[in-house]
């Protein structure tokens, strides 16, 4: 599966692994990692350790996914990301919306 | 098979056989398989028969008089066009010459004598099978010809369109450069430009998320706002500010329109930059050599609520003849072989190798032309060079109304308070009052640059206290300008008073305007002993207002400042 999805034990935690590129050919799998599962306290962690590619429609779903858990209120943070794919984050100063480490 | 396959039934079957009794063997089997038979004694007579009444199928005889088997195939298959009409050759001979003869002359299947009537009800299954999967295949294809000439056409009408709106701006200057794709627009990508009403530059490049008709539909809004705001005098934080509210309220969360947003004042040696989810541009500063590049600042726009939404801008200087270069990722995103990247160090060397600036956007179209295994359709360049206007204050605003209802006799008077002065920009609804005066209107874009400078003037050296001399080198200019915003930002008191009076003269009227401020003053005799020096970046205001308006005086020890302008009544 190239977008795999598990929820910490407690239950406040869902973290969402993309594999291979993150473009909009998971955008179906991706909105599903995220919207079966209802969290009490949201906190999303977007794991992009395997991901090797980034384009404007996955910032596009990062939006969605933000939204979903809240919007300025939201915990989203975004993970292990490669050096490309932080040069893509960075461009759109996206650490302004996400935690980026 | 794990199921067998449903009959076919109810379709016209052909048999072409001049054997009268497997005629009448084939027509009974056929017929109690439940379809309608035409019968023909040879090959003449199939194909005449196909010709008039289309049957579905043809069960065709090898050896037969007047005209064979294999070439009434030929002809009914020439016939039949893209529709496959299966043709099943019968047969008593085995031998493999005979079966590839029938198939050479387009047959599809072969049944071989005695005939058994289940193989038969197979056969036919099997080819109905197969005609109607061609008939499928056929339909959709040509459902997709006729969709993709729909969209073909409805982008070149939207294109159309869209061309006369985007290129009501100053796009064809001779200071302007630039090349997009022919259909870039569908790939979200945007190019605007447009002249301030005291003749500066703004332009807009903008890249929407997305492709097709939804990244070109925010594209109206936004120029409309970019027009509509430059020429009515609004500075780029205004704009912005706009055009984010606008695209945050109408496009879906997941999308929104990277951009920068740049104004060029060769007048006052300047440009102001924001950007926002853009690809670094590039100003080149030909004297100097250098190159400055122009990074993303910004959360792209459409993203931020307004009250989260930064506007601040870059100030950079400037110089006549110094350039800017900017591009959507179109350019550096371009594959080429073995799944590379173009990326930004193929473009800086493209750059670092450019001598004539005015061909630097064919020299990376070369680049990419050169290194690409596709073209891709979202790519815009354009290069603005900074190009001080032949007649300073061109006319550039344009009115509709031609009404005799013009007021001649009154006055106003405003003072902008600490508050104000943080975060309102009233150049814009001052102008818009005076160019209610019809007789002001030809002089529109000079009253806009002086009142303009008088009013920055006001704002950054009396009321801000500061000093135009830090202006004077490039780290100096980058200074004032941080300098500017951090004081505005604890601004706690001052004002800037405007005030305007409109009188009618016995042949036409005079406009005076005073721009007062709450700071401290200049040396008013000094400055005014100084030449007039263009080249300079300090003092530049004072410098275009003197050019602009001979008659400017200063009174109140620099406080204070007064320009007229007349006009004659209109024929």
């Amino acid at each position: 599966m190239a977008v795999t999805s598990h929820v910490s034990n407690d239950g406040n935690k869902l973290t969402i692994a993309i594999k291979g590129r993150f473009d909009f050919s998971k955008h179906q799998e991706f909105r599903e990692a995220y919207e079966k599962c209802s969290l009490k306290s949201p906190q999303v962690v977007v794991d992009l350790k395997e991901a090797t590619y980034l384009d404007s429609s996955a910032l596009g779903m990062l939006l969605l996914l933000r939204d979903h858990a809240g919007g300025d209120e939201s915990d989203v943070r975004v993970v292990n990301s490669n050096s490309d794919v932080r040069k893509v984050l960075a461009i759109s100063n996206f650490d302004k919306l996400f935690d980026i480490n | 098979m794990n199921s067998p396959l449903p009959q076919a039934h109810g379709l016209t079957v052909l048999i072409a056989e001049d054997g009268a009794a497997d005629r009448l063997l084939l027509s009974s089997i056929v017929q109690r398989q439940g379809h309608k038979v035409l019968l023909a004694c040879n090959g003449a007579e199939a194909v005449e028969l196909f010709r008039q009444q289309r049957p579905q199928l043809v069960l065709m005889d090898g050896l037969m008089p007047v005209m064979d088997g294999f070439e009434a195939t030929r002809q009914i298959k020439a016939l039949a066009g893209e529709v496959l009409v299966p043709v099943i050759f019968l047969t008593s001979l085995n031998h493999a010459d005979a079966l590839t003869r029938t198939l050479e002359a387009g047959g599809d299947d072969v049944l071989i004598k005695p005939y058994n009537p289940l193989l038969l009800a197979a056969k036919i299954t099997v080819m109905d099978r197969l005609r109607r999967l061609q008939e499928t295949v056929l339909q959709q294809r040509d459902l997709i010809a006729r969709h993709n000439e729909y969209l073909l056409n409805e982008q070149r009408v939207a294109k159309a369109v869209f061309d006369r709106v985007a290129h009501s701006g100053c796009l064809s200057a001779p200071n302007i450069r630039y090349r997009q794709s022919p259909y870039a627009l569908f790939n979200g990508d945007l190019l605007l430009a447009a002249y301030t009403p005291s003749g500066d530059t703004h332009v807009l490049l903008a890249d929407f998320t997305g492709h097709g008709l939804p990244a070109a539909i925010g594209a109206m809004p936004l120029s409309e706002v970019f027009y509509s705001m430059t020429t009515k005098g609004y500075g780029l934080g205004e704009m912005l500010r706009e055009m984010n509210a606008k695209l945050k309220r109408i496009l879906p969360v997941d999308m929104f329109c990277c951009a920068t947003l740049v104004c060029v004042s060769a007048q006052r040696r300047s440009v102001e930059v924001w950007s926002g989810g853009m690809p670094d541009g590039y100003l080149q500063a030909r004297a100097a050599g250098q190159r400055t590049p122009l990074i993303s600042q910004h959360v792209p726009l459409g993203v931020l609520k307004a009250k989260a939404f930064d506007h601040s801008t870059q100030v950079l200087p400037m110089h006549p003849g110094d350039q800017l270069f900017l591009l959507t990722d179109g350019v550096t995103e371009t594959i080429g072989p073995d799944d590379q990247l173009f990326g930004v160090e193929r473009l800086q060397r493209v750059l670092d190798s450019n001598r004539e600036p005015q061909q630097l956007i064919d020299e990376v179209e070369q680049a990419l032309r050169d290194f690409q295994g596709r073209t891709r359709d979202d790519v815009s360049m354009v290069l603005i060079t900074s190009q001080l206007p032949e007649h300073p204050g061109m006319p550039v605003m344009l009115y509709t109304d031609s009404g005799q209802c013009s007021p001649l006799d009154w006055s106003a008077s405003f003072e902008f308070r600490a508050s104000t002065l943080q975060q309102f920009n009233p150049l814009p609804y001052l102008l818009h009052l005076l160019m209610e005066v019809h007789g002001l209107r030809a002089q529109g874009a000079v009253i806009h640059s002086v009142l303009s400078e008088l009013y920055s003037n006001a704002l950054e050296h009396g009321v801000l206290g500061l000093d135009s001399r830090l202006k004077r080198d490039a780290e100096g200019f980058t200074r004032y300008y941080r300098l500017r915003n951090q004081r505005l930002a604890e601004l706690q008191r001052g004002f800037v008073r405007v005030s305007m009076q409109v009188m009618p003269c016995p042949r036409g009227g005079r406009l005076t305007l005073d721009v007062e401020d709450s700071g401290q003053g200049f040396d008013v005799a000094k400055m005014m002993a100084r030449p007039l020096e263009l080249d300079r970046f300090s003092g530049r205001g004072l410098n275009l207002v003197r050019q602009l308006c001979p008659a400017a005086r200063w009174s109140e020890e620099g406080r204070k400042s007064t320009v007229e302008f007349s006009w004659e009544a209109l024929a």
